[in-house]
């Protein structure tokens, strides 16, 4: 299918297209979006329905007050961080797991689901409990003066904790399904390996790495549970967005708790766009 | 397939990465839960109220694994095998759980069918309780988790390819054979990590579920939510006993999940 | 091709309506059964659950009491005792559901909807900020003895072992290296009497100067490493994690970490502290639905009786009544000065407006070092 041409149609003609071949699209169009919108879109609309009883003033006041922003600049700069060091290690064991042969194998591909199943709260304290000046690994690096429990370095850890399955479990089914003979032929016909990932198989993940990172950068930012416990809550020094969010609702304060999470809701909403047609782009050009 | 000292390297890097990350938070949980020895675990295990709510975190994780099953299925296919209009923006709507704090998570279900909510006069006129009772716990935890099938199957059925359902298509196959024939077959992997992800998700979930579920003991506390009470009355130990619980049903779901993978795979040739 | 989408799609809308309904219906059964089970049982042979309690009791009936995190040991023991009075004294069983959870969070569950019969929280203002709400009716704080507390608390000094430090009073906490962890009072309800114990030792010590109170606040504040954000999170910090010299601590909850970790820790008690008073109230509204009017309140009154002082202090809480009290002045230092919320700081609502609504005086020790 000459998939070029394609791209200079316009969508209209795409999808008058499609439709002629491919069955089941009102169908499953139809289930996704009553779905979305019983199960997401209208409870998260009841956000709008608390803020239409705000004044515009009530709003920009809560969202711009000078220590919820200091929160923001925490939460982003810590997600940013524990995502792209995700990515690499996603990519890392997502590329071990299905390419290698070696011992344990199972179990490790067995633990990368962990920190979900783990309660938030259990998975706060032992990564603290670890990583304080009288844990093993934090005990470790405060012969160097390193801090990590407490500091923006420990939430850090924690998202990077929580974030790790999304990358993995992204990539590792489109690495499965990649034909290892692919890169086999490739070094038969004298290609270096790194050229091999570089060429060959990076594109062919980048999507998904994208996508991985885009959830764990997503989760990150909200997560609460597990990162509330290793921050060390400290106003402008190591407090989380959602912690400023609870010690709004705990004054009772709907207006400015919901206000501040819809300023997250649309950066992440931004972010995760941005991923989406990123991704789409890439997969055209992948195709064409 | 040969070792040589790059795969050696990468996966050492790999194993320590997951050591460190991985595997000594969960010493640490296993440490904890046994510092006061086996009976105090297996009194804290067997608790009345930790069974209880083993049940209800198990209702709720079958119920929220049905519908997610559902809707990813259906958002994928629409998502990878048709162009459209506004696809980014229903795609990114679809992941929006993910990005959304829990608190807030829970807060929405309060602010619709909570004693303030709008919804709330409809449900008590029905008689029925959804938040601070068992249906807000399902739906909190069907939110949280919402997007994490069909997030496993979009990208892999986007790379895939249309040719396949087309050729099909233009052959003469109806959608329902379509799919079984060829697409299933090809995204059944992806498809089972989105399951065992949702699983685990559903599972540990805490932070929503505990702001709709009035923590009623022996009635709306799921497991993670009594590991918390545990923990905030000083039964430090006790509290990760319990969540050794889910931990470890977690790891043996994966564990199995492998097993099975290779076996059929192995079958398949 | 284009009319054969129409009726798929009219499928699928009903498809999946069908399921959601399923979904809601199976959620709402099991959630009724649960209520109805407990209202059932409750119904003797006819269905007069629903029904006024009126004339004949049932035999069995339940009330849910909401409450804040370490108190379930005390009300797990209570309960069983209350419900053997009430059997006797009417021939009904009462069960009892327990709820626990940080206060704030609590009280702003009931409100949301979350049908408690009584509240027994940590704080006065808890129980109020549902009163506004129009669940509880009006004047409750004095429906009961001793301002609706039964049992009392205070802040003391939990600190390592032999008291390396040397920390005795609040001043001590103040000095350069002292390293104090403590919850933050805009996330944990049960922080607030931390910083208002620290405020009034400050008050009755510099001559009553705000400016000077401030100071002494804000440098307490500045030598605290980690801000837990629940009282529970602070313990753990110190106890488990070993931050820090000095954690400000709930009376009960110091015994608490002291019961898991013997010889680990000392009670330190400073010369002035504050009465912590959690209070306790039947949530008129709820009761009056649920028909449990009699049974709440009795339960909120039998807190008093000698039986259950006695079981408060088993469990660390200074009963209200002196004389029990005195039985266990081994356990509690009574020498200790108390200041109390009402009279020296004119209430919660005032205490909240003054220091920790946002800019209040919290705000404002945490104003940018820059």
């Amino acid at each position: 299918m000459p998939k070029r041409a394609m791209g200079t149609n316009t969508g209209r003609s795409i999808r008058r297209r499609r439709n002629q071949v491919i069955p089941g699209f009102g169908l499953s169009m139809g289930v996704t979006i009553f779905m979305l919108s019983l199960i997401v879109l209208i409870p998260l609309a009841s956000v709008f329905v608390v803020l239409s009883g705000a004044t515009p003033q009530e709003i920009w006041k809560a969202i711009t007050d000078p220590q919820t922003v200091s929160t923001y600049k925490v939460s982003f700069a810590c997600a940013g961080i524990a995502s792209v060091v995700n990515v690499v290690f996603g990519i890392l064991l997502a590329w071990i797991i299905t390419r290698y042969k070696f011992p344990l194998r199972r179990v490790l591909d067995g633990l990368i689901e962990l920190p979900f199943a783990l309660p938030t709260a259990v998975a706060g304290i032992s990564l603290t409990t670890l990583y304080s000046d009288k844990g093993w690994i934090g005990g470790f690096f405060a012969k160097f003066g390193v801090m990590i429990s407490y500091t923006t370095i420990g939430i850090t850890i924690a998202m990077i904790f929580i974030g790790i399955p999304f990358v993995v479990r992204s990539i590792q089914p489109v690495l499965e399904k990649l034909d290892p003979q692919y890169d086999e032929a490739a070094s038969v016909l004298g290609a270096s390996k790194a050229r091999i990932f570089f060429k060959i198989i990076f594109p062919e993940i980048t999507p998904a790495a994208l996508t991985g990172f885009g959830l764990a950068f997503a989760r990150a930012i909200g997560e609460y549970g597990s990162v509330v416990f290793i921050a060390g809550n400290i106003p402008w020094k190591t407090q989380i967005t959602p912690l400023i969010i609870k010690s709004k609702l705990e004054q009772f304060n709907y207006t400015a708790a919901t206000s501040i999470a819809l300023v997250m809701i649309i950066f992440a909403f931004c972010v995760l766009f941005g991923i989406n047609t990123l991704q789409a782009r890439i997969n055209r050009i992948a195709q064409g | 397939m040969k070792r040589n000292g790059v795969q050696l390297i990468l996966i050492l890097l790999g194993a320590a990465f997951v050591f460190v990350m991985l595997i000594l938070p969960l010493i640490t949980v296993m440490t904890y839960a046994l510092r006061q020895g086996w009976e105090t675990f297996a009194e804290a295990i067997t608790d009345d109220y930790a069974v209880k709510a083993l049940k209800l975190t198990g209702f709720s994780t079958v119920i929220t694994l049905a519908v997610n099953t559902a809707f990813g299925v259906f958002a994928s296919w629409a998502i990878a095998k048709f162009a459209f209009r506004g696809k980014q923006v229903l795609t990114t709507l679809i992941d929006i759980p993910f990005s959304i704090s829990p608190i807030i998570a829970g807060l929405i279900f309060i602010l619709v069918f909570g004693r303030i909510g709008w919804a709330y006069p409809l449900t008590e006129s029905l008689g029925v309780k959804v938040v601070f009772a068992v249906p807000g716990i399902v739906l909190a935890t069907i939110f949280v988790t919402f997007p994490f099938i069909s997030r496993e199957l979009i990208p892999l059925m986007q790379a895939q390819g249309n040719e396949e359902e087309e050729a099909a298509a233009l052959m003469g196959a109806k959608g329902l054979k379509i799919y079984r024939r060829i697409t299933l077959p090809h995204i059944k992997w992806a498809l089972l990590y989105g399951v065992i992800l949702c699983t685990a998700r559903a599972m540990g979930e805490f932070g929503a579920v505990s702001v709709v579920s009035g923590h009623l003991r022996g009635k709306t506390n799921t497991l993670p939510l009594h590991v918390e009470i545990l923990f905030n009355e000083y039964k430090l130990t006790a509290a990760f006993a319990v969540s050794s619980i889910l931990v470890v049903t977690a790891i043996i779901i994966m564990i199995l999940r492998n097993i099975v993978e290779y076996k059929l795979k192995k079958e398949e040739g | 091709m284009k009319k054969s989408v129409n009726p798929k799609r009219l499928f699928a809308i009903v498809l999946s309506l069908v399921m959601i309904a399923g979904l809601f219906a199976g959620c709402s059964d099991k959630g009724e059964s649960a209520g109805s089970a407990a209202r059932g049982s409750s119904a003797s042979g006819s269905a007069a659950g629903d029904a006024a309690a009126g004339e004949a009791r049932p035999d069995t009936i339940e009330i849910t009491n909401v409450s804040y995190d370490p108190t379930r040991e005390l009300y797990a023991e209570y309960n069983e005792v209350f419900a053997a009075h009430w059997l006797e004294e009417t021939g009904q069983t009462v069960v009892v559901t327990q709820s626990h959870g940080g206060s704030g969070g609590q009280a702003r569950a009931v409100i949301e909807g979350n049908e408690a019969d009584v509240v027994t929280l940590a704080l006065e203002g808890d129980v109020d900020a549902i009163r506004k709400e129009g669940l509880i009716d009006e004047g409750w704080l004095s429906e009961l003895p001793n301002d609706s507390s039964p049992y009392t608390s205070t802040i003391v000094f939990l600190v390592r072992a032999d008291n390396p430090k040397g920390l005795q009073d609040w001043d001590d906490l103040v000095k350069p290296g002292v390293e104090v962890i403590t919850p933050d009072p805009k996330t944990s309800g049960g922080a607030k009497w931390n910083f208002l114990a620290a405020w009034a030792f400050s008050d009755q010590n510099y001559g009553g100067d705000e400016e000077k109170n401030t100071q002494f606040v804000k440098d307490l504040y500045a030598n605290v490493t980690v801000l837990d954000s629940g009282a529970r999170g602070s313990t753990t910090t110190f106890v488990e994690n070993g931050q820090g010299d000095v954690l400000l601590a709930w009376e009960n909850e110091a015994f608490l970490a002291i019961e898991e970790h013997p010889g680990e820790f000392e009670i330190v008690t400073p010369s002035l502290s504050i009465l912590a008073q959690p209070s306790v109230a039947v949530v008129d509204e709820n009761a009056r639905k649920h028909g449990t009017e009699e049974v709440s309140e009795a339960y909120l009154e039998f807190l008093y009786t000698d039986e259950a002082q006695r079981i408060e202090g088993k469990y660390y809480y200074r009963p209200s009544n002196q004389e029990i009290l005195e039985e266990f002045s081994d356990v509690f230092n009574l020498e200790i000065k108390l200041v109390n919320i009402t009279d020296d700081f004119g209430g919660w609502d005032a205490a909240n407006e003054k220091f920790f609504n946002d800019g209040a005086i919290f705000d404002q020790i945490y104003a940018r070092e820059a």
